[in-house]
Formats: structure tokens, sequence, C-alpha cells
């Protein structure tokens, strides 16, 4: 038995994307909850299954039945960081081809903009790191760019050009928080925060929201929108601490994306557009290397000259990304919401024309957790 | 059924211990005799219970870096390492005696017992070359 084409998304929204005053986390996820059922012609009463992870709220699950004011079949609270929602959407899958859910709801939000004016986490330092004070998360990138740089000769520039591809994308996108034109020299010369990782190679500090509503395929063709359908999806779960990664040069996506890929039965060489969780500049390459884009060791070399940006050969992060568009702490929602938008042909000056594949991809951790989705059009069934 | 209670404090507890008193000890594992770090109840390799300390060389190879910059007034940049021990384990640390410039991926340090950034014992290394 496969998952491939048994389900779909039938509804997605935004909410509070960029600064959302006054507002709770738990605020704006109900609030994109609301927009995506809009969306997806659902009404709160048919929803059975619910699936989020907050940035602080632990029981969040319980918090997000409470104030959406149901009682749900299935709560999942699966909590691997800014990778969960990706896992939301295989388990949504199952619950949905077994029949034991009609229609779930996989949702995040966070304030932490406006709140805190930095990343909110209920995450800690891990004891035999704790003493060397390594930065939460940044420093753990840094490591690995640091590792990828030294092993495979990748250069300063070529993470520069991931942020000024990202920008690029923004720049398209009239939703992107951060769209003034920035160029290599621009992330190159911004603030050292921990060596050899610059202000403009890390992800921005956002509020936002996003959700979506899964139903069983042979329903959602009834829901207005053209549904999305779940094709592949895979996992990878290396380690917790950076100091416990068997190598920073290989990520887990090399095993999620497998997954997803066999899954889906296609291959690297089939998508159309691609969104990856860019909580820094390195993980693009990392991921771009994991998922098959490119050859171990040469996603430094593959995404220079523009190649990633628009206009180039592979579109890479449409809506600005991370870096660029929105990063309310935990990002993966969101690149789903922009690779069922593009499958949808809804995403304007930014369409990639004839998008019918798309592959997502969420980290979660410090490159600990990767988990892939491979979605599709109708066409691609 | 098994009933599998280990002895006394665990491998954590002990660690700290040991550290305390001014030694740096690594876990082995009596059954397929792999190193490990950081302590743990049972060995990752093969799964066995059988682990004892013992007393690495304290050579070891940065396997990367990163300076953390931070303003003067606070105390200034610092470096976080990746080491690389020769007993096959790998440890988060800081390099000692030498200017964040001259730290390298792959240079050759050595283990001693120095203080976290809070004044804890912690294991913190130097370069070989100077040692010597
Ligand atoms: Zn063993």
């Amino acid at each position: 038995m496969s998952l491939r084409g048994k389900a779909a998304i039938v509804g997605a929204a935004l909410a509070g994307c960029g600064e959302a005053h006054g507002r709770t986390s738990m605020e704006i996820t109900i609030e994109a909850v609301h927009g995506a059922l809009a969306d997806a012609g659902v009404k709160l009463s048919q929803v059975d299954a619910i699936a989020t992870c907050q940035p602080l709220d632990l029981l969040s699950g319980l918090t997000l039945a409470q104030e959406l004011g149901i009682n749900p079949k299935f709560t999942m609270n699966n909590r691997m960081g800014g990778s969960s929602f990706l896992s939301h959407t295989m388990w949504a899958a199952m619950l949905l081809e077994l029949g034991l859910a009609e229609t779930v709801v996989i949702c995040y939000g966070s304030n932490q903009r406006t709140a805190s004016g930095k990343l909110m986490t209920a995450i800690g330092l891990p004891t035999y790191e704790a003493p060397y004070k390594p930065m939460f998360p940044l420093s753990s990138y840094a490591l690995a760019a640091d590792r990828h740089m030294h092993q495979f000769g990748t250069t300063r520039e070529q993470l520069a050009d991931v942020a000024v591809a990202a920008r690029g994308w923004a720049q398209k996108n009239p939703e992107a928080f951060v769209r003034d034109p920035l160029t290599r020299e621009d992330v190159i010369a911004s603030r050292l925060i921990s060596d050899p990782l610059r202000v403009r190679d890390c992800c921005l500090v956002t509020d936002g929201g996003a959700a979506l509503v899964m139903r069983r395929a042979e329903v959602a063709v009834d829901h207005p929108q053209p549904p999305v359908y779940f094709l592949g999806g895979g996992e990878g779960t290396t380690h917790r601490d950076i100091s416990e990664m068997a190598d920073l040069t290989v990520t887990g996506a090399a095993q999620s994306g497998a997954a997803a890929m066999a899954m889906a039965g296609v291959s690297a060489a089939d998508i159309d557009v691609v969104q990856l969780y860019d909580a820094f500049t390195i993980n693009v390459i990392l991921f771009l290397e994991d998922l098959g884009f490119c050859k171990k060791g040469e996603g430094g070399a593959f995404v220079e000259g523009g190649r990633i940006a628009p206009g180039g050969d592979l579109p890479v992060n449409t809506n600005g990304g991370g870096l660029s568009c929105v990063h309310p702490g935990m990002y993966g929602m969101f690149t789903l919401v922009e690779a069922v938008r593009q499958l949808r042909g809804q995403t304007g000056e930014r369409q990639i024309d004839g998008a019918e594949l798309a592959l997502c991809h969420g980290n979660g951790g410090v490159l600990s957790s990767q988990v892939t989705n491979i979605l599709g059009t109708a066409a691609t069934l | 059924m098994t009933t599998n209670t280990f002895e006394g404090p665990g491998p954590d507890a002990q660690f700290a211990e040991i550290l305390s008193a001014g030694d740096f000890r690594i876990q082995r594992c009596g059954d397929c005799n792999a190193h490990i770090f950081h302590p743990r109840p049972i060995c990752p390799e093969c799964g066995s219970g059988d682990l004892s300390w013992v007393a690495p060389s304290g050579d070891g190879t940065i396997y990367a870096k990163t300076i953390v910059h931070r303003r003067a007034e606070k105390g200034g940049d610092y470096n976080v390492v990746l080491v690389d021990l020769a007993e096959g384990v790998r440890m988060m640390s800081r390099v000692e005696g030498v200017e964040p410039a001259d730290i390298t991926t792959g240079m050759a340090v050595q283990a001693s017992i120095g203080e976290g950034m809070n004044g804890e014992p912690a294991v913190v290394f130097t370069p070989t070359e100077a040692a010597k």
C-alpha cells in the first residue's frame, strides 16, 4: 500500500506574516486555520483531526483543540522543530487513507517578532555543549558551513548567492517581509555573527502563521480550489545536538528525500519547483546536494550565477524563503503553502509556468530532523 | 522478563564527578571495543551495557570551528570547535592559547581540563605545537 495520491491539500492560508501587533501565537494560528477552512470551503465542525507544533506551548495540540472549540479524533503535536509540519502531512495522509479521519487541519503560528524580537524557543543548550556557549542554533549551522568550506572549497561568495537568490524571489512577492535589493557584496559586508555566517546568511525574525486542510483524494475534487495531491513523504533523524552529527556535510535529507521520491515515483530532475527550509544559507547548499539536485560537495557551485534565482534553471524558494519572505521560528508550513500556491497557479509575478510537481523540505533542530514532501497537481496522478 | 537496573549514579553524573576531580575520561564498550562520547548508558554501536571509563590520549583534530562575535564589553569574541579525538569520538570544545584567526579546521590539538564559559570544569584544547 502506498500513500501516493491518496490525500490532497484542499485549503491553504497564511496569517499575520511580518508583524502581527498585539496578537498571540495561537491567535495567529487560529486566523490561519480560519483562512484555510474558507479556502477549502470546509466548516469547522467537519474538522476531526488536527496537527500543530507551537514555539513555546509544549501541549499546543491541546490548546489548539480548545481554541478551535472542537473535540478531534486525533490530535498530533509531533515536535521535531521546523520540519514537524511536513511530518504532520504524512500522518494526515495515513489517517485519511485508513478512514480514521475525514478532514485534517495542520497549522502553525508565532508572534516572535513583535513579542520578543528574536527566536522564541523552549529548547536549551545540550549538557555537553553548554560549557562552550555556542549560539543556539546559529553556531551549529556555522560549524556545518565551516566544514563544508573546508572539505569542498565552498566559498563565502557562494553562500551569499543563496541569500541573493532568495531576495530576488522576495522582490516578486508582495507578501515578502524584506524586498530591498541585496547583492553578494552586501551579504559579505554584513555583520559577522558566528563565523563564517553573517547576519544576511540568517533567516528573518518575523511573526506569521499558516494552515492547511487535507482530505481524501476522492473527495478533494469537491472543493473550490484545484486539489494539490500528496505524492510522497520521507523522514530522516540523524541527531539532536550538532556535536553528535556524524558528518556535518551530509544531512538526513539524503534519506528523507530518497524515501519521498521513491513513494512519489519521481526523481530530482522531474521537480518543477523546490521549497527548502533556508534557516541559514548553508542549508540550501546542503539540501540541494542531499536531495539529489547536484552531487555532494557541488552545492556551492550549483547556486552560483543565479541558478536558483528568478530566471534560473531551478526555482528554489519562490516566496523569498525564510531568508527574505517570512520566518516565524518554525518555517516548515510555509514551504507547503508556497508549493500549494505554485501548483494552483496563484503566485502572480513569481509563478513558475507549468508547475506540476513540487518538492518541499523541512529542517528541524540543528540539521537534526529532515522531512521531505512531494506534492503534485491532478496531472501528476 | 529481565529488569535491567544499572547500579549507582548514571553516566552523566559519573563523568561530571570524574571531571571535577580533574580527570577526563571517555567510555569504552566491553563488547565491541568502540569508544563513546558523550557518556551514555548503552553503546550506540552495538547496544551493550558493558561500558567502562578509559583515559583518552588527549590527541585531537579540529573537525569544524566557528568564532562567535561578541561585543568587547561583554567579553569579546570566543571560539567554539568540534574536535575529533584520536579514539574516534567527537566533542564540542574551545581552543585556548591561540588567536581566533589562527584556529584552522584540521589543526592538531591536545586536551586539558579548563573552564567552561560559566567557570565550570570543562575539557578544553590547546594547539599541539604550542604544547611542545
Ligand atoms: Zn559496543
